[in-house]
């Protein structure tokens, strides 16, 4: 089964990468872009018998190790 | 008073701060593999910069999930010290050790320079042979140094007066120009709420004899065995 999380920065907390990926493309002409963050896609592939056991341990996987509390939030698709 | 310096791959400053240790402070020091769970025989681990585990993820993640940080928990409840500079700063946020986390430089870029900090808090057994103002010198080198914490645990690291060290200007005034990565409030270091865990973004052992250009990284390891002995708290355990 396959899982993917997407790790992101809490909203409010500057992400200057985001900023410079923005700066570049108004430099090429990206004029309309208004805001632009970067985030984590981590996909990953594990044995789980059911789908809410495998959302289940990428919960646990993101609580312990994928995505820091102080800093992100996650989504598990 | 007994050192260990924590090995994870990719540590790239043991040997300075064993160096330090042996050869300028004289005292005993070893190497800690980081699968080393037992603590016992040492009263202060040092865990030096570097890029531990590759910092793949974001830097310190995986190196705080290590079978030797899980025992620093129980070491720093016995009454041990812990002494993080710059990879081990982020080692000990990522832990759990320290309140915050350490972010990108908002400047994007790696920065290796000298930097002056300002002391904060001279009540802790890293800072007690300090006094409040004075200026140190001690380069920096991290590409993650800016430090971050929510409102709450900010007001919490006021209210406790945890935050040990600012970057400053030379004269010791907290300006923007002086703060080199962006961290919050231009916090450097600060400590946990017992004292007894110090993580800076400095190299206080690459400050630590004339020919490095600034000999007060030393004042830190000075503080800390002078409490120590004077507590005698290094005995009891």
């Amino acid at each position: 089964m396959r899982v993917r999380v997407l790790v992101r920065l809490k909203p409010g907390i500057l992400d200057v990468q985001g900023a410079a990926v923005k700066r570049a493309l108004m430099g090429l002409g990206f004029t309309e872009v208004a805001d632009l963050r970067v985030g984590k896609v981590i996909e990953v592939e594990l044995d789980a018998p059911t789908a809410a056991q495998a959302r289940a341990r990428a919960d646990e996987m993101c609580r312990r190790l994928l995505a820091n509390p102080v800093l992100e939030e996650y989504t598990i698709e | 008073m007994r050192f260990g310096v924590v090995v994870f791959p990719g540590t790239w400053s043991d040997c300075d701060f064993h160096y330090v240790v042996s050869e300028v402070l004289r005292q005993p020091v070893k190497y800690i593999w980081h699968r080393d769970r037992n603590l016992d025989d040492v009263d202060c681990v040092v865990l030096p910069g570097g890029f531990s585990y590759g910092d793949y993820l974001r830097a310190g993640a995986v190196a705080g999930r290590s079978p030797v940080v899980e025992a620093l928990g129980d070491f720093v409840a016995r009454g041990g010290h812990v002494l993080g500079s710059c990879n081990g700063f982020q080692i000990l946020c990522e832990a759990g050790l320290l309140p915050g986390a350490l972010m990108r430089n908002e400047c994007l870029q790696y920065r290796c320079q000298q930097t002056h900090l300002v002391v904060e808090n001279v009540e802790t057994p890293f800072t007690r042979g300090l006094r409040v103002g004075q200026v140190l010198t001690m380069p920096i080198s991290h590409g993650e140094g800016k430090y971050y914490a929510d409102a709450g645990a900010l007001a919490k690291l006021r209210k406790n007066g945890q935050i040990v060290f600012r970057y400053a200007t030379a004269e010791g005034q907290v300006t923007r120009t002086a703060n080199p990565n962006g961290s919050l409030e231009s916090i450097a270091g600060v400590v946990n709420e017992e004292g007894t865990v110090l993580g800076l973004m400095p190299h206080p052992e690459r400050a630590a004899e004339p020919a490095m250009g600034s000999t007060d990284g030393l004042l830190i390891f000075q503080s800390l065995l002078g409490s120590l002995v004077e507590d005698g708290s290094f005995l009891k355990r």
